[in-house]
């Protein structure tokens, strides 16, 4: 624990006003910076002595637009009832910064982790590849790419990864159903595999339900 | 002379040696590899998202399906990063069952990773020798959560049950006699962790068997020292963990390094290797399962000595007792709960790693206080390995594209996930 606050007091020190926020919560420090000066703080964060951060173990995107955000209330009473069907989040109000990057950084050397949280901004969401530092982010960018849509700027083969040839949208957005938009199936008449629109209707079977449980109230460090 | 092109040529996702369903797209020289282009995705399940739909219970059988040859390790990434959310301390006993089935994991994986690699550089006993070996660990995961391979075992705060008192027996039937049945049972007439002891006891000399089936092989060294050399930088450049970054010459071990559960209690040692080539790799892993089946001695030794809890007494996570359930209104009502909207965990995010036989799997776990994850990410020991590939195979003859994906240790369901 007080690696962490060497560490986090250390990071302060370098990187002072460009860091957004900084929180330590599950002996996890993560810090939050801009788009931006992204570059140049992994430049930092990797050859610094202090830092040495020569692995980029994640990389990975989120979509925060339905965060915080429940499908069942719980705080009214149950007077009315509860219907068994339950619809699904579909209206959501506008968010400013909806895609983040998340980067999960090693130091081997110093045996200490950082996570990095840096917001895409604009439309479609871009930030700039961190590829020359870390060659191992190739893929991950590209699988963020393929799965939110965020473009990272530079980089030199942004090809979708885990999606099928002729993919269309991006299927970790929030807004994009968990069935999908389009169905594939064999057609015997035709003598070959055709695309449809799907033809059953999203459910939710569990709902999503957010709970301000006492338990969790008390100090947890 | 006729004039010499440049082709390329289309490697599986249907091919023995492609380890599942991966499309390599190369650009050839003649024999000689100039680039390699790895198409993944056949096997995208969307497991995360998926994930995202379903209470935190209901996604441990889906941990089993990423990397399907080391289940009870992507469970351990799982509810380690749950328990990590919710402040849950598990008690000791689950832990030490935790650990001698990731070590049981780790003999799994690695022995199904021999016995295939060396089935694609031809040599084809390995493949026989390490499945009858991987048939009795099978036979401890059905014993413990009955089924042989996606086990669903581990829980977010402890183990689905205790250690079972003896083992299942075979019948006589139709293809074994009586006297067969009796030599087959023979080590299965004590507990779950008799049936172990008892395949530690054996294990050392069949590792030895491979190992002079192999280690000296003129035709195994041909086939891969100095080939897919990784130098230490690149490892690290290339994010590689696990056996691919310790075969070049790292130390670097999550369970030494950043240790969890009790692997800070055991003793074992941590094999390198000083070329970074196939052959390191492939001694490195051979070693790892000495030091497994060392740990998993020590895990049923200290089992054997002290019963106790296997999960937390905390039914807002772990159901209550059926017996508790028929009686207590309250049991009732947690089982109710638990089984119909699941736990919710507070607000936060964490990322829990655990040391996976093929590398670092971490779970980045986002909750927004719901009963369902709001984003899950697993990071799969693979998908960095491979995205490797092209930088190891170029300049390489076309047969050892097969030695170096083999010496990846690539399984698909977890790099598609």
């Amino acid at each position: 624990m007080s690696d962490l606050q060497t560490l986090s007091s250390q990071i302060q020190d370098t990187l002072k006003e460009k860091i957004v926020s900084l929180n330590i919560a599950c002996s996890e420090l993560t810090i939050e910076i801009e788009g931006k000066n992204l570059l140049e703080i992994c430049q930092i964060l990797r050859d610094d002595p202090l830092f040495r951060f020569e692995m980029l173990m994640d990389l990975c995107g989120v979509d925060y637009l339905h965060y915080g955000l429940s499908e069942w209330t719980t705080f009214s009473a149950t007077k009315t009832g509860f219907s068994r069907g339950v619809d699904a989040i579909s209206a959501a109000p506008e968010c400013a910064s909806r895609f983040a990057v998340i980067y999960h950084l090693l130091s081997v050397s110093h045996n200490h982790r950082l996570r990095v949280r840096a917001f895409a901004v604009g439309d479609p969401p871009i930030i700039p590849s961190v590829m020359s530092i870390w060659n191992s982010a190739s893929w991950y960018e590209r699988e963020a790419f393929d799965l939110f849509g965020i473009l990272f700027a530079e980089h030199p083969d942004l090809r979708r990864i885990l999606t099928d040839y002729g993919f269309i949208g991006h299927p970790f957005r929030k807004d994009f159903p968990l069935i999908g938009n389009m169905e594939m199936r064999y057609s015997a008449a035709e003598e070959r595999v055709v695309y449809e629109p799907v033809n059953i209707s999203p459910r939710t079977l569990v709902p999503k339900t957010i709970r301000n449980d006492n338990r969790y109230s008390g100090d947890k460090s | 002379m006729a004039e010499i092109k440049n082709y390329t040529i289309n490697f599986g996702p249907q091919h023995p040696a492609a380890h599942g369903v991966l499309r390599l797209v190369l650009e050839m020289d003649g024999e000689t590899v100039k680039r390699a282009d790895p198409h993944i995705g056949l096997l995208h399940r969307a497991t995360e998202k998926l994930a995202e739909s379903k209470p935190y219970n209901q996604s441990i059988g889906y941990m089993d399906r990423l990397d399907y040859v080391s289940m009870m390790c992507n469970e351990h990434g799982y509810v380690m990063a749950i328990e990590k959310l919710l402040g849950v301390e598990v008690p000791v006993r689950a832990q030490y069952i935790r650990v001698m089935f990731d070590e049981i994991t780790r003999i799994l994986n690695h022995l199904l990773w021999l016995g295939c690699h060396a089935l694609d550089i031809g040599a084809m006993t390995m493949f026989l020798y390490c499945f009858r070996e991987r048939e009795d660990l099978l036979d401890c995961y059905e014993a413990v959560s009955g089924a042989r391979m996606h086990a669903t075992y581990y829980r977010p705060g402890g183990v689905y049950r205790d250690l079972p008192d003896k083992m299942p027996k075979y019948k006589v039937s139709r293809w074994h006699n009586e006297k067969e049945v009796a030599k087959l049972n023979a080590n299965r007439q004590g507990s779950l962790l008799d049936f172990i002891w008892d395949f530690t006891e054996r294990f050392p000399q069949r590792i030895a068997e491979y190992e002079t089936l192999l280690t000296d092989n003129r035709i195994w060294k041909q086939r891969t020292v100095g080939i897919g050399v990784v130098t230490p930088e690149r490892a690290l450049q290339l994010g590689f963990s696990g056996p691919m970054l310790r075969g070049s010459g790292i130390a670097w071990d999550l369970r030494k390094k950043q240790p969890y559960a009790v692997y800070d209690k055991l003793t074992f040692d941590i094999p390198i290797g000083t070329t970074g080539d196939c052959y390191d790799r492939y001694l490195v892993r051979v070693e790892e399962l000495r030091q497994s089946n060392h740990l998993i001695q020590q895990c049923v030794k200290w089992l054997r000595e002290n019963p106790g809890p296997v999960a937390v007494d905390n039914h807002k996570i772990i159901p209550p007792k059926r017996v508790e359930m028929k009686e207590k209104m309250e049991s009732l009502i947690h089982h109710f709960k638990l089984f119909t909207e699941g736990f919710s965990i507070p607000p936060g995010e964490a990322y829990a790693a655990v040391e996976h036989p093929k590398g670092e799997f971490g779970v980045y776990l986002v909750s927004d206080g719901a009963n369902k994850p709001y984003r899950l990410k697993i990071r799969a020991a693979g998908f960095p390995h491979l995205a490797a590939l092209d930088e190891m195979v170029r300049d390489h003859m076309l047969a050892d594209v097969v030695a170096i994906i083999g010496s990846q240790d690539i399984v698909f369901g977890e790099i598609d996930r």
